[in-house]
Order: structure tokens, then sequence, then C-alpha cells
């Protein structure tokens, strides 16, 4: 189980250069245990640049990041042990795909964290099906899988090495909706089954609405908004000022209160509104 | 990131050598290369030396960045002149061990060869290089080669190739950054271990950033057919190169370098070298 905090956390790009341009601004905030925090943010508000802080991939200027209480940045050579913890899937991450099946593909974190063979087995028979791979899949090659098939091989490679935290930059980006569907509907699975926290990072603000337990706004490199997405999105204000958007049926609740039909701000997803309807139309 | 790669460290400036014609350029370049080459004693290699010395002023840029061009060919530079040292027989004989002898002129020679390859280099790396935009050079070396369009050689072919690669360079750069983090974030180790290990620890970054590249390259040749490119013929340019009082100037005193080096050489031998 694992907590992240991260505390007064600031980062520059290029310092020191004429295109020194500040990404992350004195950062707090906590990504809680066992649920699913969704990270959102207008492009350039500094969301992927956060996202790399958390496993260590850069590291801050000033500020830390807590992993169980733990500065991970306390022994740096030791930062290859938060990457097995905190497990990153990067934005497009079937362009990272790379070995000749897929099954091999999968076993290649497993393998670098020193699991051994059986193990390894296991662990990538277990990532596939979290995944969605079916097993005459595992034997192909990865560059002959579709895009939304390469894009759940690549989520079974990070899943493969059991990390504590899962995070995924824009997971569902660039593919068509049934895919997008599947594969965040899966990540859902994956959390409620094991019990681990999941952080995505998205600009789609029906899917944060639909699968996130808690969402973090971002803007200008440092969170603004920070609750349920009913709280979220009923500061509808707030997010059009930093260049975001509510979920449809959210605005739509706030059309029916024009009207003079109150059914709540805090609506949003279609099913909240459905139960919400019969009470309303009553009085 | 972008800044720590060591390729096409053009230095922006407004001075006399940036605002040189990037054609002649290449021209002065050659000519100066040539006129190196012809030194054949010691006041000639004052002369190119004071040259060198003359455009380093003229284009405003900081003599360390020069000296750093030069880093990478200090091994070169000391292979050459110990061969040289050990290689030439002359008549004032210093030191004698067995077959292995040192003579004044050795010493000499080593000397005149390295300060040939340090002129050489520094003179080309600033003028073609830190005054220069890639752009700039392959559109100049496009349009002096024009000629050879002529006897058929694809010249604007040749140079889009280049262009296009020097576009993509950055591009190119951003993506195996991409490719490596997402390798280290499923642990991927490229800084430790023996040689071959760190070898085999680039096939998972290799592999993808060619399947991109290959990707890219075709995307790029579907536009460009999509948009009917059809190459040299009848294409004008977005940049028309123009040459001015300065080009003329700088080199009409590059010409009288050169034929002073040639008088030079006839009229006061000094020591010569062998080459």
């Amino acid at each position: 189980m694992a907590e992240i905090v991260i505390k007064d956390l600031t980062y520059v790009y290029g310092k020191g250069t004429p295109y020194e341009m500040k990404a992350l601004d004195n950062v707090t905030v906590t990504f809680k245990d066992n649920m699913i925090t969704g990270l959102i943010g207008h492009t350039g508000s500094g969301k992927s640049t956060l996202v790399q802080m958390l496993n260590g991939l850069l590291r801050p200027d000033s500020g830390e990041v807590f992993l169980d209480g733990k500065n991970i940045w306390d022994e740096p050579k030791e930062i290859s042990k938060v990457r097995f913890k905190v497990g990153l899937v990067m934005q497009y991450p079937e362009y990272q795909l790379f070995d000749e099946t897929v099954r091999r593909d999968i076993a290649f974190g497993p393998g670098n964290m020193g699991m051994k063979p059986d193990e390894i087995e296991k662990a990538v028979e277990e990532a596939a099906r979290f995944a969605g791979l079916k097993p005459h899949l595992l034997e192909k090659s990865p560059f002959d899988l579709s895009g939304g098939q390469k894009r759940r091989a690549a989520l079974a490679g990070v899943i493969a090495m059991h990390p504590e935290v899962l995070v995924l930059d824009e997971p569902a980006a660039g593919l068509d909706p049934g895919a997008r569907r599947e594969i965040l509907q899966r990540i859902r699975d994956y959390q409620r089954e094991s019990g681990k926290s999941v952080i995505i990072v998205s600009h789609s603000m029906e899917d944060m609405a639909m699968y996130c337990d808690r969402v973090v706004v971002m803007a200008n490199g440092a969170p603004v908004i920070e609750g349920t997405p009913a709280e979220v999105f009923s500061r509808a204000e707030e997010l059009y000022s930093v260049g975001l958007d509510v979920p449809e049926v959210t605005k739509v609740a706030r059309a029916l209160r024009d009207c003079g039909v109150d059914i709540g701000l805090d609506i949003y997803t279609v099913k909240f509104a459905a139960s919400r309807l019969p009470g309303v139309i009553e009085q | 990131m972008k800044n720590s790669i060591a390729f096409g460290q053009y230095c922006e400036g407004s001075s006399f050598l940036h605002k040189l014609d990037p054609r002649w350029k290449l021209v002065l370049a050659v000519l100066y290369i040539v006129t190196i080459f012809l030194c054949k004693n010691v006041f000639s290699f004052v002369l190119v030396g004071v040259t060198a010395v003359g455009l380093v002023l003229l284009s405003e840029i900081k003599p360390v960045l020069i000296l750093r061009s030069l880093k990478p060919l200090i091994m070169i530079i000391c292979i050459t002149a110990v061969i040289n040292i050990f290689w030439l027989k002359g008549e004032t004989l210093l030191w004698q061990f067995g077959p292995v002898s040192i003579y004044l002129e050795g010493i000499f020679n080593a000397l005149l060869i390295v300060v040939r390859v340090v002129l050489l280099v520094a003179v080309t790396t600033l003028v073609l290089t830190y005054t220069t935009t890639p752009i700039a050079l392959t559109d100049g070396l496009e349009q002096l080669l024009a000629p050879l369009a002529r006897i058929k050689l694809p010249v604007h072919e040749f140079s889009m190739m280049m262009t296009i690669a020097l576009r993509f360079i950055p591009t190119l750069l951003e993506e195996t950054e991409k490719i490596m983090n997402a390798q280290r974030a499923r642990g991927a180790d490229f800084s430790t271990g023996s040689l071959a290990k760190r070898a085999k620890a680039l096939v998972p970054i290799l592999i993808p950033l060619f399947i991109s590249a290959f990707r890219r390259a075709e995307e790029l040749a579907i536009a460009m057919e999509c948009r009917c490119y059809t190459g040299g013929e009848g294409r004008t340019r977005m940049n028309v190169l123009h040459s001015s009082y300065r080009d003329v100037v700088a080199v009409l005193v590059m010409v009288a370098i050169l034929a002073g080096v040639l008088v030079i050489n006839r009229f006061a031998p000094g020591y010569s070298i062998s080459m």
C-alpha cells in the first residue's frame, strides 16, 4: 500500500538558458492510497512533468517527493527501486514496445527487477489478463497488434512489475471510443481487484468523471482544485477560468437550473443525473 | 538536454561574419584551407595565423567556444605530432637511441602540422558552424553545386535530404529521450554494468527509435506527395540569398592572403616542410 506525498516541489526546464520555463511551481499535493486519482489540466499545466516526478524520472529543483513517508531522493542510487514501486505508463506507450513477442516485451520490466523465471511467467500471464490480452496474442510480434492491443500490451508491461502505485499518462489518448472505454474500464477493474492506488492523467472531463474517485486540477504548474468529482465539477466557473471544461451532463444540469429545475450542480455522470431526476420531477 | 548536444552550435549574432552570404562563406572556407596547405614556412604560417585571429575578432564569438571545438581533436593532434617527431630525418640530430632518433627538423615539422590542423578546424567551425545556421549552409551548398545539375546530378534532392536530416535531429533527440524514459520506468539501466551489458541495454531504445524514424519518413513522404512535390525544377525559394559588398570584400581579402602566402613561399624560404 502506498501513498505519495509531494511537498513544495518546484521544477524549471532549461535552467540558466534563455529558454528557461517553470513547469512546476511550489506544488503540494497528496495522492491517496487505494483509489483512482485523476490529474486534470490544460496542455502545459505541468501534469506530465509532475507525473515524471512521482517515480524519479525527473529530479525536483526544490521540494520533496515522499513514497510511504520516505523521501525518494534520500538515496539517489536506489531510485530504480522507486521505479519498480511506482509503475509509470507514459503517453503513447505503444512506441516503447521492442521485443520479438508480446510475452517477452511484458517480461522486460519483471526481468529488470530480478524476478525468477517462474515468477515472471506468472506475472506476465496475470498482467495480460488484467490488460485484456488474449493468450494467443502473447506469442505474436508486438508490431502485428492493432493500436488498442498495443496500448494494452504496454499497460501489461507495467502492471507485470506489480507496482504499488500505477501512474498512467493519458492512457486513452488517440484511441477510438470503444478502445477508450475498454482500457479505462480495465484500469478501473485492476484497481478494484488489487486495491492499489492508480493515478490517471487526462484532459477528458467525461473520462475523469466516470472513472475517478478523486480529482486534482492543475493549472500553471500547481494544483488549483482538489476533491471528489462531485465537488470539483460543481465548481464549473473555476474550471472554465483555467481553460478546462465540465462534463456535458453537468452543463445540462446547469442549464436546467437556469430554467428553474434544480437537480443540483454536483451532477457529473448521466447515471447520477438519472437517479436524481425522479425525485425532482415528483416535487 | 537540447543545449548539451554538440551539434549545430550556431551562435546567434549579427557580426560581419554572420552577415556574409553562406555561398561565399563556403568559398572562403575552401580558399582558407587551400591557403593553409600552401604554407611552406614560418612567415606564411604567421600570416594565416593572424588571419584566423582576425576572423575570430570579426565573428564576435568567445574564443573559449573555439577552443572547445578543438577538444575532440586533442588525441588526433597528439598522435600526429608524435609520429612526425620520430619520422622526419634531418641534419641536426638531437637524440638517438638505437633505431629511434629525433631531429630538430622533426620537432619543427610536427609543430607546424599541429598549427595547421588547429587552424583548419578552428576556422572552418568558426565560419561554417558557429556563424552559419545549418539551413543557410545547405541552401548555400545547393546553389554552389547547382551547375552540377547540368550533368544530371540530383543536386536539389541531395540538399533536400540534408535539410530534412537536419530538421529531424531535434525531433529524434526528443523521441530518444521519451523512449529512454519509458524504458527506465520499466527498470532499464543504461549507465552501469560492463560494456557488453550496456550495449545490450541499447536494444530497447534503438528498435522503437528505428521503427518510429521509418514511420516518420513514410508519413513525410506521403505528405509531400499529397502536396505534389516534384523536386527542384521550377521551384522558387522562400529565402533568396543575396551577396553584398561584404562578400566581395571578404573574398578579395582572402585571395590577397593566398597570394601573400605564395609570395612569401617564393621569396622567404626559411624552414620548409615536406609533406
